[in-house]
C-alpha cells in the first residue's frame, strides 16, 4: 500500500503510458489504497469484501462507520466505479480517452479529499466533520444548562 | 411532506415565500443575493426577509454545540412561521439549507434538541419551533417548482447561446441524506448522488451541460483555515475537471463553494503556478441572463473574479 504522499505524488506526474483496462485498474487501486491508509490511521483492519462488485465501495462505506462526514466521499467512490466500468467495458469506445482523464481527476479528488481530512483530524475535528469539542467547558453548561450540555 | 404529485400545489405554496439570505448573502455572497431576488422580481415571485433573522449556527457553532446549531436555525423557521407568517423558507445558501434541514430533522428525532430549542426559545422569549411548521426549501426548488420549467422556457430571451456548463452542487444540497427525505424519491424529487435541478435549469436557459463527475464533491471549505494548500489542490482539480469536461464555465448554488472556487483559482496562479480559465458564476446570474437582465442587475461585477468580459463575448450579455 502506498502511503498519502506517495498517492498524491502518482497524480502530479505524467500517467503511466499503459493500456486503458489497465490505467483504469491503476486508478481504482489508487482509491482503494487512500481509503486503506484511512481506515489504518484509524486502528481498523481494511475489509477485503466487495460491495457491488467492488472493494473499494465496501472500504467506503466501512471508513463512514462511525464518521458519518465519511460519506462526503460516497459519490466520488462510485463515480470512480462509473468510470472503470466505463473504460473496461469498452475500451475501444472513442471517449475512452476522455473517460480516462475523468477518472484520473476523479481518484485524484478522492486522495485530495481523504489525505485533507487525515490533516484535520491531526488538528481536531472541523466543519463537515463537526465534533463537540467543548461539551465539558463550565461555561456552556452555565448557558444551556449541565442537562444539555 | 412534500410529494410527488404536487406540483400545482408547490406552485401556489411557493409562489410568495420567506426569504433567509444567511450571512454570506450579505457579505461575500452578495452577487448571488441580488441575482436571486432579480430573477424571482423578473418571475414575478415574492420574497419577504425572515424578520430579525440570525446565523444558522453555521459550521463554527455546530463544531462547538450541535443543539445550539439546532436552536440558532429553529429560531430562523419559528421567525419566517409566528413573524412573516409563512410556511416556506427558501434559503439559497447550501449551509443555511443544510442546517434547516438538519435543525427540522433533529426537532422531529430527538427529543434532547427538542428539549434544548423549547428551553432556549423560553429564555429567549420567542415561541419555540415545533416539527413540520415550515418546509424549507433552497433557491433551485423554489424556481423550478415556483415558476415552472415550461413557464421559464417562456421568459428565457437571448438564452446561453450554448454555453458549455458544469454544473457545481457541492457537499452540502444532498448530505446527509436523511434530512432530506424528499429527494431520492424518482419522478421530479431532486438526486442526491446526481443531482439534476441546475442543470435542468440551465438547460432551460440554453446551456450545454457538460458530464462533470465532481458535481458533488468536496470544494475544500473545511480545510480553507486549517490547510489553505488542500484547499487549494481540492479545488484546482476541481476547475481542471470542468475544463477537462470541456466547459467554459462552473454554476453554482452555494456560497462557500462559490467564493472558494474563486478565491483558490487565483491562489492556484500564485502559489502553484497554476492556470485556468474556467469562469465560476452563480446558477441565479446565468439564468437573470439568459432571461435578458443586464449583467449589473444580476450582480456580476460583484464576483470576484472578472466574467464581464466573457459574458460580452459569448453574445450573453
Amino acid at each position: 500500500m502506498r502511503t498519502v504522499a506517495e498517492l498524491e505524488g502518482f497524480f502530479e506526474g505524467p500517467q503511466p503510458d499503459v493500456a486503458p483496462v489497465n490505467l483504469a485498474d491503476e486508478y481504482l487501486r489508487a482509491g482503494e489504497e487512500i481509503l486503506e491508509n484511512w481506515l489504518i490511521a484509524h486502528d481498523r483492519e481494511p475489509t477485503q469484501d466487495k460491495k457491488e462488485g467492488f472493494r473499494i465501495l465496501a472500504l467506503q462505506r466501512q471508513g463512514s462507520k462511525g464518521d458519518p462526514s465519511f460519506n462526503a466521499c460516497r459519490e466520488t467512490a462510485r463515480e470512480l466505479v462509473y468510470h472503470y466500468n466505463l473504460i473496461t467495458l469498452n475500451p475501444e469506445h472513442k471517449e475512452t480517452e476522455q473517460r480516462l482523464k475523468m477518472a484520473e481527476m476523479v481518484a485524484k479528488h478522492l486522495i485530495l479529499f481523504v489525505g485533507g481530512k487525515l490533516q484535520v483530524a491531526g488538528l481536531g475535528e472541523f466543519c463537515c466533520s463537526s465534533k463537540s469539542l467543548r461539551l465539558d467547558n463550565d461555561e456552556l453548561k452555565k448557558t444551556i444548562g449541565a442537562e444539555h450540555a | 411532506m412534500t410529494t410527488l404529485f404536487d406540483k400545482e400545489d408547490r406552485k401556489k405554496k411557493y409562489k410568495k415565500v420567506a426569504y433567509y439570505p444567511g450571512c454570506a448573502l450579505e457579505g461575500t455572497a452578495q452577487s448571488y443575493d441580488k441575482s436571486t431576488r432579480a430573477v424571482g422580481k423578473a418571475l414575478g415571485l415574492e420574497l419577504v426577509d425572515v424578520k430579525n433573522w440570525n446565523c444558522c449556527g453555521a459550521m463554527e457553532v455546530k463544531n462547538i454545540d450541535p443543539e445550539i446549531q439546532t436552536y440558532l436555525s429553529s429560531r430562523v423557521m419559528s421567525n419566517a412561521v409566528n413573524e412573516n407568517k409563512q410556511d416556506v423558507v427558501m434559503a439559497p445558501c447550501n449551509g443555511c439549507y443544510h442546517n434547516l434541514k438538519k435543525a427540522e430533522y433533529d426537532i422531529s428525532n430527538k427529543e434532547k434538541s427538542k428539549q434544548v430549542v423549547e428551553k432556549i426559545s423560553a429564555k429567549a422569549g420567542h415561541k419555540a419551533y415545533q416539527e413540520g411548521e415550515i418546509e424549507t426549501i433552497h433557491a433551485l426548488d423554489w424556481i423550478k417548482f415556483g415558476f415552472g420549467e415550461e413557464e421559464l422556457k417562456e421568459k428565457i430571451k437571448g438564452g446561453l447561446k450554448g454555453l458549455k456548463v458544469a454544473n457545481y452542487y457541492g457537499c452540502m444540497y444532498t448530505r446527509p441524506r436523511h434530512i432530506f427525505p424528499e429527494k431520492d424519491q424518482g419522478g421530479d424529487s431532486e438526486s442526491t448522488s446526481k443531482p439534476h435541478y441546475m442543470d435542468d435549469l440551465l438547460a432551460i436557459a440554453g446551456a450545454e451541460n457538460v458530464e462533470f463527475p465532481l458535481k458533488t464533491a468536496c470544494c475544500g471549505g473545511a480545510h480553507t483555515l486549517s490547510d489553505s494548500d488542500m484547499s487549494t489542490k481540492l479545488v484546482l482539480n476541481i476547475l481542471e475537471a470542468a475544463e477537462a469536461a470541456g466547459a467554459e464555465v462552473i454554476a453554482t448554488e452555494c456560497p462557500t463553494c462559490h467564493s472558494g472556487l474563486e478565491m483558490h483559482q487565483i491562489r492556484a496562479l500564485k502559489r502553484l503556478s497554476k492556470n485556468t480559465n474556467v469562469k465560476v458564476i452563480y446558477f441565479t446570474q446565468l439564468l437573470g441572463m439568459a432571461m435578458g437582465l443586464s449583467p449589473r442587475k444580476v450582480g456580476l461585477h460583484a464576483n470576484v473574479s472578472d466574467s464581464m468580459k466573457f459574458v460580452k463575448q459569448k453574445g450573453i450579455a
